[in-house]
């Protein structure tokens, strides 16, 4: 039997029983729209991430306390053995090859005359930092130099959110802010740099990081930035910084990630977030498939008489067989149509407000999905109806 | 002209087996029916002959016995042969049409060419010329059950003959018809018959199996 005529049979099967047709499609319908729906977010989180750290800037690689999924916790302060002669040493054996940034981080109240601004960021850094980090640069005034690092000058760069909290729309160059009650004088604004995991970025100031080290009391670092000077040098730099790290401490005490791994780390979470949320979509999907085979073998039975009939005139398995496959198909590939419209009608939608990217691989998956329940499910219930005896069938009242 | 046998039947049982009892209803019949001849078979009811034409037209299969059609031992066939065998050598008409109720007039008749391959054009062509011959012409678009059991029996007829069989074989197909539509029906039939077509007929009606060229009597699954 040919294509054509297959295709009219199973849509004139389908449309005798309007409702129940629907209903059947219903289930694939939910769940390739789960699916399309749930991979957009999947993606769209993976892609949000993505560009945030590589709005870090390319090149980068993080040096910091502790090993990450080791059993102490990075960062800690009391194993944080990552000291500011680290990032010195670091300093001078990759001179050549890349840009060495020490970050010194502490929560703290900021007052600026009778305003206060609590739970601020203060970055202690070098004067290098616009350097390592994209986008780190003034869009007022200027930046810390050399000499005001090494002194450990009281100036400070304000983040805009800073700015706008304690000056609104007047111009802060300056003017001197007291944080945990030293003064600092005001040399520049930074640019806007939006927000990173949901933290603001721009809720920070940016201070020389020995006039840090005296603020806080303290001589470890939270993290060394390393900014190979071109990408082909990404590898030598995190090989030689090892070496010149290991010369004083052991392998336990730092963690070297380059961006690369940290995307790689993130986006095989969210990779592998994605497949569960996806798989429990597929499940809805495997639910759909079964009401397709249950209504499939309601129509074998119910037309069990129509089956003899065309055995009788000469029909083979064969044909038997490929009219109620293409019939199912049929059923689930209309629903899985229809569930692909929706789902990346919504992803679109959602796109505007919400993480979400449609991505072209999960709508063919989902179609693809949709073609497999139909012959899977469509399967036995063929099978079924191939095996029937041409007389008993015509007998069948 | 000599006469050539086309259905051979030799020692021809049929059993059926339920839980408890085998029944035999039909008893080593043989029996043969020439090219072109016109048989009708008659007997009371339950005496087997629904079952006999069945085997005849490959839709159930003997318990034991030999049947040549066409010289061909078609007991050896696989089932997709036999389906292929009565696509093309065998016409079916049935007593209660056996119609498709969802299809057309002309998707009915046409049926058996889409199983034989035939393309769309050709197909319909035919089934028009067909149905025009039975006198449905007008009625090519209408569901059979916009029809008269007489006129569904012609869409029958029409159907039976689209894959041009050599062989039509007809159960009781003017028993759930008046007596004007039964001739029209048997009226149909024996200028099939006289077109060289062989054509094996069941009837229980006299009068009608008295139109046949031999009359097959059977009783208890035995030829009397
Ligand atoms: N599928 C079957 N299972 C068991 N017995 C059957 C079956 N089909 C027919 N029979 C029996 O076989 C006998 C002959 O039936 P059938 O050939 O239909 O007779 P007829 O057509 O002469 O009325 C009957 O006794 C009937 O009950
Ligand atoms: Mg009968």
């Amino acid at each position: 039997m040919d294509i054509l005529e297959l295709l009219k049979l199973s849509i004139n099967a389908l449309k005798v029983n309007k409702m129940r047709s629907i209903l059947t499609m219903l289930g694939v319908i939910i769940g390739v729209f789960a699916v399309i729906v749930l991979v957009s977010m999947g993606s769209g989180l993976k892609k949000y991430i993505t560009d945030q750290i590589s709005g870090l800037g390319s090149n980068l690689i993080f040096v910091i306390p502790g090993q990450v999924g080791g059993s102490r916790t990075p960062g800690g302060q009391q194993t944080n053995k990552l000291t500011i002669n680290d990032a010195r040493r670091l300093d001078t054996k990759l001179k050549a090859i890349a840009d060495v940034g020490p970050v010194v981080q502490k929560p703290s109240t900021i007052k600026y005359k009778n305003k206060t601004d609590k739970q601020v960021s203060v970055l202690g850094t070098t004067s290098n930092y616009p350097d390592i980090v994209i986008n780190a640069g003034t869009t007022r005034g200027v930046y810390f130099n050399l000499s005001q690092e090494k002194s450990g000058a009281h100036v400070t760069v304000i983040g805009k959110t800073v700015q706008e909290r304690l000056f609104g729309d007047g111009n802060p160059i300056g003017e001197k802010i007291s944080v945990e009650g030293k003064k600092y004088t005001i040399i520049g604004v930074m640019k806007k740099r939006g927000a990173l995991f949901g933290i603001d970025q721009d809720n920070a100031i940016v201070i020389p990081i020995n006039a840090a080290t005296r603020q806080f009391g303290v001589d470890k670092v939270n993290a060394i930035y390393l900014a190979a000077k071109r990408p082909e040098l990404v590898e030598l730099v995190k090989k030689q910084a090892r070496q010149a790290l290991l010369q004083r401490l052991t392998e336990d005490d730092f963690t070297l990630q380059t961006q690369e791994q940290t995307l790689n780390t993130i986006g095989s979470v969210i990779g592998a977030l994605t497949i569960a949320l996806g798989g429990i979509a597929a499940i809805s999907l495997l639910v759909g498939g079964i009401g397709v085979m249950n209504i499939m073998l309601v129509s074998v039975t119910e037309r069990t008489k129509e089956i003899g009939l065309r055995k009788a005139l000469g029909a083979k398995r064969s044909d038997i067989l490929s009219q109620f496959i293409f019939e199912a198909i049929m059923l689930s590939v209309t629903g899985g149509v229809i569930g692909i419209i929706l789902g990346l009608g919504v992803s679109v939608l959602l796109s505007q407000v919400f993480l979400s990217e449609v991505t072209p691989w999960s709508v063919f998956l989902a179609f693809l999905f949709s073609v497999a329940v139909g012959l899977i499910f469509g399967i036995a219930p063929a099978y079924r109806a191939s095996r029937l005896s041409a007389i008993e069938a015509l007998r069948y009242e | 002209m000599k006469k050539q046998p086309v259905i051979i039947l030799t020692d021809i049982t049929k059993d059926y087996a339920s839980e408890d009892m085998v029944t035999r209803v039909l008893h080593e019949i043989s029996f043969r029916v020439n090219v072109g001849e016109f048989v009708a078979i008659t007997g009371p009811s339950g005496s087997g002959k629904s079952t006999l034409l069945h085997i005849i037209g490959l839709l159930d299969l003997a318990t034991s016995g030999t049947y040549f059609l066409h010289e061909k031992d078609v007991t050896k066939l696989t089932e997709d042969q036999q389906a292929s065998v009565r696509n093309n050598e065998i016409g079916f008409v049935f007593q209660s049409f056996n119609l498709l109720q969802k299809a057309n007039v002309l998707d009915n008749v046409v049926l058996p060419a889409i199983y034989a391959g035939t393309g769309k054009a050709v197909r319909e062509t035919k089934g028009r010329t067909l149905l025009e011959k039975v006198g449905l012409a007008d009625h090519l678009l209408k569901r059979p059950n916009q029809l008269s059991g007489g006129q569904q029996q012609r869409v029958a007829i029409a159907r039976a003959l689209m894959n041009d069989p050599s062989i039509i074989l007809a159960d009781e197909p003017t028993g759930n018809l008046d007596t004007t539509s039964g001739r029209d029906v048997m009226e149909i039939l024996k200028s099939l018959h006289k077109e060289g077509k062989t054509i094996v007929v069941i009837t229980h009606d006299a009068s009608i199996a008295n139109q046949a060229e031999r009359i097959v009597k059977l009783r208890d699954g035995r030829i009397v």
